[in-house]
């Protein structure tokens, strides 16, 4: 688990240098290190031989960092959601839902084994949630 | 920082104050078994301090929705103290604002339980 806080640490230090203010980075660092938990956790399941990929660029319009395990991946369309009364007590499944909450837009891509997570935040002077 | 937790009694309710970060491997599992040994011990008002929680995460989410259920299935109650912002907001988004009994000052809470 230590590579999900040095994934979190390297991620605030982005969003630090491209002058976000202190919630953004927090929005950053919290999805960032719930993708790189699942990645760890759900994808990869605590095999040591399985590694997780990440990669963090400013690319000047937008901050993009991408996350992808080695597991036998997931339909992020059919996860249960966590608003529901019937799952709102139930201790876990609401990392996704705070990631797709946190950041700006949030693609899933499927690699055959793996699963790569895309988060994206917009630079700029307006949140321009999409 | 790790969790770091405090419990004291005020009117027969138990005040656990919780320090820090609540994370998957930082706090979770200590707040857990804090919850589960106050609960074995007979103690049926626990009111959670979480005024000095700096951070939070869905593992940290996921052990205050178990510390809730734990309690109530065993006939305990178990409420909140002084969120911080962070803490607040992600109550919110995820709905468990519902969830809990929440209070900004302790002898609110306190007679709360009475």
């Amino acid at each position: 688990m230590e590579s999900v806080g040095e994934v979190e640490a390297a991620a605030d230090e982005l969003a630090t240098e491209a002058g976000l203010d202190e919630e953004q980075r927090f929005h950053i660092g919290m999805a960032v290190r719930e993708a790189a938990i699942n990645a760890v956790l759900h994808g990869n399941e605590y095999d040591p031989a399985r590694q997780i990929e990440v990669s963090l660029e400013n690319t000047g319009a937008d901050l993009v960092f991408t996350i992808a395990d080695q597991g036998s991946g997931f339909d992020p369309d059919h996860l249960p959601d966590p608003l529901a009364a019937e799952n709102l007590l139930r201790g876990t499944g609401r990392g996704i839902f705070l990631i797709r909450s946190l950041m700006d837009e949030v693609h899933f891509r499927q690699l055959h084994p793996g699963t790569e997570l895309t988060l994206i935040k917009h630079l700029g002077p307006k949140d321009e949630k999409s | 920082m790790a969790l770091v937790l405090t419990s004291r009694e005020v009117d027969g309710v138990t005040v656990l104050e919780l320090s820090g970060r609540i994370t998957l491997g930082e706090g979770s599992v200590q707040l857990r078994d804090a919850i589960r040994d106050l609960i074995a011990k007979g103690q049926r008002s626990i009111l959670l301090d979480l005024g000095e929680v700096t951070y939070i995460d869905s593992s940290g989410l996921g052990e205050l929705v178990s510390a809730y259920t734990t309690a109530r299935n065993q006939g305990a109650s178990l409420k909140l103290l002084k969120l911080t912002k962070k803490v607040h907001d992600l109550l919110q988004l995820t709905k468990l604002y519902t969830v809990f009994d929440i209070y900004d000052d302790e002898a609110s809470a306190i007679a709360s339980f009475k």
